[in-house]
């Protein structure tokens, strides 16, 4: 378990970053927090050829809540925004998905724009992006440029990133008025990648339900968004069998994949589950703001 | 290698209760002597030691389940910059001989002449030559100048496999025209035994009741908190060999190397260090290779076993099929067990019947049952070895019986508690006559226990009534709350023997030097409480050292919850034998004689007369030979004694369990709440040290209930090999632990002690499924395989739930079971 030789580079810069990328082409990576990336590396998964540490690059990590906006820098680590009290007033579904990334040891390591670029479809700040209607900002030698949350995402393990291309920082929003969020996920221990996992935000006026992103980790080579469930909860009463329904309408409209953890016919029937349970959550949090 | 002198240890059989002295360290919560230094980071692991001029190895290992090597080309690999050696199988030929693991655990000849085990030997060779039969089997290694470098090199070797058939289904081996594994054995049958006591197909016949059901439990890896590892130096004027490696059998490697590599037993010295667990398995092909190297190369060599080496083919256990029928009546009482069981012994059954065995000689449990007919067989197929891993064929048998009693109460209605009770053992029947020998060849007997008892214990521990009046409340409340019971016996300390040098040195100080090896269970605390007690010092008074082959000349290791009492009383004898030495020193000394005098806290005093004293170092010091030697007329010099200790057999420890569960039923979740045991270990060392042992092994048993399982696909290909897909289960999964104790002292050995290494692991998966069922309930849901997956529980549950709609309650019978029949 010892990785196979390689170039490394330990950037002082941004700019010095992206030259070093630049100059490795396809056979570069960009070492951040390092909690995936060195296990591949150690089983000889991961074998590039530079390896650009961007762990000294200043002003990469700030976490600003701003009204209905949050920003996060690609080099703040789980734990910073785990911890964060204006984060956990404001986006308590980001403090609640923080805190389910593996274990202490990891969160005080690893780095938001480390797991947002290294697109696990099982893993928490993807399928977050998603549900927060988000978006990041990269840079590369040509400039910077937004990638929004949902067109990031190409495939297993795969962003349509250029291989010269940085993330910097990571934005999202919760959409106005009363908002409840919930996020749930199944997972084998504490602290596993999810078999399923679900982001909901929920809006609602009157009874009504105004705004919905529902986003799941786990159920496909991507995060998904259960689009057909949010469409169908738009405009509905926030009862039980609105709920019900759009719960049944994710089964019917994700295509797991399935592994020793569970199969995609069992990953169905519990992100069914778990969407009910957290859309149910949601409302109830509203309900809390009310009352 | 011949075993120690039998009159000398069989004399401690004879060692009179009354000759015992009172315990006053015995039984006490000491803190652990050990403590301080590894948990500051001053303990010395393998990887830790460095020898100058060392070389780094790494392993090759097969990536088919079944092939036989076409073309072996390292070229490549040689021209790397920093690269030694490579060696292959064939390099080895003529050099270092195959080997059976447990090979040295010879079946007692008794044994072989009451049972009759059929056990085919085969050997595994260190690196395979020809053919390979499992995905990880050593096949080459490098020795380059870093273990970087030694990686790099593996994959500039190509190796052609021609792929044969693969099995890896123990039922499928069976089966005529499976691919056999080892040509010359005519199938995949390792080994195969049958062992009856009573007429079970009468009681079957009798019994109002007959269950028939098939029982399951997945196959577990040891998993080490630190890998295994070898270090190896040849002197290069001597010839003479020292080996660091991660073994709790320090002298079984010793023998295994001597005469693998033809090597005299007195030039070869192996020394364990500090040692993160070992789980009970024994020597690798590692253990030989690298020391082969070493000489070769004329420089040392290291290896240190990776986490993905360790999941691949450090020793899995379990891995076991029951098929079982069992009679019993309306009563509950259960008056027949007929169970033939399989052992997937993958690809080479390194231990002929120990697991097998053991899970035979464990059936029983602690369960009165007329008539019992036991067939194991070990069979071959294309999975890494199986080995006895703490356990060792308890937790599967039990599973199996405790599955099996709750069953009964279910069909017959009693509480499962009550039928529980009833089939116990009493008190009254004690000594009881299991009817079958043990693996020693020496007939079971239960010696004194209180079955009964233990299980009340545990009722009102757990507050069985409030419990029931929880899990209703929670019902309504929509939340499935169960609990379930398991109960087991614990042949512990299991021979040949073990032997302790006691020795106090000139200042007074006492060291203890055993055969036994500590790999994280407390022994240099617990035994220096023994030597303490048996000799009239006090603990800090007391050195516990072992893992070194030149320290003692005949040592058997750890394992088998063995070294509490087989090292135990060996240290305890050979302390009260330095004693009476002491005292005749003294008497010398003090004009006395020896039986006035007394020895607490490290000196002698006349009794009555407490001025007159010398303290143990002046005896030390009067024991030392020269001019100056005051010794008694005849006597050797040095204060010090040795003693084997050869057990008659084993002792019996049991406990009984409970675990409370939460269930999902939407999901399949289960959550274990709390988890409770009752354990008998008879005279407890130190209890601190007991509940540590509990502890770990209720994780492990934990694991092997819901999570931890080596999973390999169809064609051999093992899915689980990263803590991603084997999972153990960390703090965040397990429940607190309640631990109380029952205490019936053996009557085996001289201090009254059982063995406990191994019982917290045993009822777990009985005790959590017995649970989950009874969370279910009314649905009549069966577990009959661990782990038991959240995937697997949700189809159970909704099969259940679907047999309960249209037919009022058949229910979901994993088992296949025929239920009752009338």
């Amino acid at each position: 378990m010892k990785p196979a030789p390689f170039e490394y580079v330990a950037a002082r810069s941004l700019d010095e970053a992206l030259a070093a990328l630049a100059d490795a082409g396809e056979g570069g990576k960009v070492l951040a927090g390092g909690q995936s990336l060195v296990p591949l590396l150690a089983l000889r998964l991961a074998r590039p050829d530079v390896l650009v540490d961007v762990n000294q690059v200043a002003g990469l990590d700030r976490v600003v809540v701003d009204d209905h906006r949050l920003v996060i820098g690609a080099l703040a680590r789980h734990r910073a925004v785990e911890l964060d009290e204006q984060v956990r007033r404001a986006f308590p579904l980001v403090s609640a998905a923080a805190a389910k990334i593996g274990h202490v040891a990891i969160r005080n390591r690893g780095t938001v724009g480390g797991s947002v670029a290294h697109a696990d479809p099982a893993a928490e700040w993807p399928a977050l992006l998603l549900a927060l209607d988000g978006e990041v900002e990269v840079a590369s030698p040509r400039g910077r440029r937004v990638v929004s949350a949902g067109d990031l995402y190409a495939g297993y393990l795969t962003t349509t990133l250029e291989v010269d291309e940085v993330v910097c920082e990571v934005r999202a929003t919760l959409p106005e008025g009363r908002t409840g969020t919930s996020f749930l996920e199944l997972a084998r221990r504490e602290g596993d990648f999810a078999i399923v996992g679900v982001a909901a935000v929920l809006a609602i006026e009157g009874d009504e339900v105004r705004h919905c992103r529902l986003a799941l980790s786990g159920v496909g080579s991507t995060p998904v968004r259960a689009r057909g469930a949010e469409e169908l909860l738009a405009g509905a009463a926030a009862d039980d069998a609105a709920i019900a329904a759009a719960a049944r309408e994710v089964v019917e409209e994700i295509d797991p994949p399935g592994d020793i953890h569970g199969s995609a016919d069992y990953r169905r029937k519990v992100a069914g589950v778990l969407v009910r349970r957290a859309l149910s959550a949601a409302r109830d949090e509203i309900g809390r703001m009310v009352a | 290698m011949t075993e120690p002198g039998t009159a000398n240890a069989r004399a401690a059989r004879r060692v009179p209760i009354e000759s015992v002295r009172p315990h006053q360290f015995v039984g006490q919560r000491l803190r652990r002597k050990e403590d301080a230094r590894l948990v500051s980071g001053k303990g010395r692991y393998l990887a830790d030691l460095v020898v100058p001029g060392m070389r780094h190895a790494a392993v090759l290992r097969s990536p088919v389940p079944h092939g036989r090597i076409a073309a072996f080309d390292a070229s490549e690999a040689l021209a790397l910059d920093g690269v030694d050696a490579v060696f292959t199988g064939r390099d080895l030929l003529g050099k270092v001989g195959p080997f059976v693991e447990g090979g040295r655990l010879e079946i007692s000849p008794v044994f072989l002449d009451k049972v009759g085990p059929e056990v085919k030997p085969h050997a595994m060779p260190v690196l395979a030559a020809e053919d390979v039969h499992f995905v990880g089997q050593p096949v080459a290694v490098v020795v380059a100048a870093s273990r970087y470098l030694a990686e790099d090199a593996l994959e500039l070797i190509r190796v052609d496999y021609e792929e044969l058939p693969v099995v890896t289904d123990p039922e499928a081996a069976l089966a005529p025209g499976a691919p056999v594994l080892h040509g010359h054995l005519g199938d995949n049958v390792a080994a195969h035994f049958v062992v009856e006591s009573g007429d079970v197909d009468a009681e079957l016949d009798r019994a109002p009741h007959v269950y028939r059901g098939r029982f399951e439990v997945g196959r577990q890896a040891s998993n080490a908190m630190e890998p295994r590892g070898v270090l190896a130096t040849s002197d290069d004027g001597t010839g003479d060999l020292t080996v660091w490696c991660t073994s709790a059998r320090p002298h079984l490697v010793r023998t295994f190397l001597s005469e693998m590599l033809g090597i005299p037993l007195d030039r070869i010295r192996v020394i364990s260090p500090d040692m993160g667990g070992s789980f009970g398995t024994g020597v690798f092909s590692e253990d030989f290779l690298i020391p082969f190297v070493a000489r070769e190369l004329g420089r040392p060599v290291r290896w240190v076993e990776d986490r993905s080496e360790n999941l691949l083919v450090t020793r899995h256990g379990r891995d076991q099929v029951h098929l079982v029928e069992v009679g019993y009546d309306d009563d509950g009482r259960i008056l027949a067990l007929k169970d033939r069981f399989l052992v997937d012994a993958g690809a080479y059954n390194q231990y002929a019947i120990t697991v097998s065995y053991n899970a035979a000689a464990h059936a029983r449990n602690q369960f009165d049952i007329p008539a019992v007919r036991l067939e194991g067989l070990n069979v071959l197929t294309n999975k890494a070895p199986v080995a006895p891993v703490r356990g060792a064929g308890r937790p599967e048998v039990t599973f199996m019986m405790d599955r099996v009693v709750d069953i009964v109460a279910h069909e017959t209605g009693i509480d499962p508690v009550e039928c529980r009770r009833r089939n116990l053992v009493r008190p009254e029947q004690m000594p009881y006559h299991a009817g079958i020998p043990y693996r020693d060849g020496v007939d079971i007997v239960y010696d004194r226990a209180d079955f009964p008892a233990q299980l009340s214990q545990l009722c009102d521990l757990v507050d069985y009534a409030a419990f029931r009046k929880e899990q209703a409340e929670a019902r309504r409340e929509g939340r499935r709350l169960g609990i379930g019971f398991s109960s087991y016996m614990e042949g512990s300390g299991f021979g040949p023997h073990e032997g302790a040098v006691v020795r106090v040195d000139t200042n007074g100080h006492v060291t203890v030097y055993t055969g036994a090896n500590a790999h994280g269970q407390g022994l240099a605390t617990t035994l220096a409480q023994v030597c303490a007690d048996q000799l009239g010092v006090t603990p800090e008074d007391v050195t516990v050292r072992m893992g070194d082959t030149s320290f003692i000349p005949y040592g058997i290791g750890t394992f088998a919850s063995r070294s509490a009492v087989t090292a135990g009383t060996a240290t305890g004898v050979a302390a009260g034998l330095v004693r009476e030495k002491a005292l005749a020193i003294a008497a010398e000394l003090l004009e006395v004689s020896s039986s006035d005098l007394e020895l607490e806290e490290g000196t002698v005093r006349v009794r009555g007369t407490p001025s007159r004293e010398v303290s143990l170092g002046d005896v030390a010091r009067a024991a030392a030979p020269g001019p100056r030697s005051r010794l008694p007329a005849g006597m050797e010099p040095v204060l010090e004694a040795e003693h084997y200790y050869v057990p008659p057999s084993v002792t019996w420890s049991s406990g009984t369990h409970a675990a409370v569960v939460e269930v999902d039923e939407e999901t399949g979740f289960v959550r274990v709440l709390r988890y409770l045991t009752v354990d008998d270990c008879g005279q407890m060392l130190n209890p601190t040290i007991v509940e540590g042992q509990v502890h770990g092994g209720v994780a492990l048993g934990l694991g092997e209930a819901l999570t931890e399982e080596v999973i390999y696909d169809a064609t051999g290909q093992p899915l689980t090999g990263t803590y991603m897909d084997y999972l153990l289960p960390t703090t965040a999964e397990t429940p607190p632990i309640t631990v109380a104790h029952q205490v019936c002292p053996s009557e085996v050995n001289p201090f009254g002690i059982k063995g406990c290494g191994e019982g917290g692991a045993v009822g777990p998966p009985a005790a959590i499924a017995n649970a989950i069922v009874d969370a279910l309930r009314p649905l009549d849901v069966r577990i009959s395989r661990v782990p038991i997956r959240p995937e697997r529980l949700l189809e159970l549950i909704e099969v259940a739930k679907a047999g309960s709609a249209h037919d009022g309650g058949v229910g979901a019978l994993e088992d296949g079971g025929a239920g009752s029949r009338s």
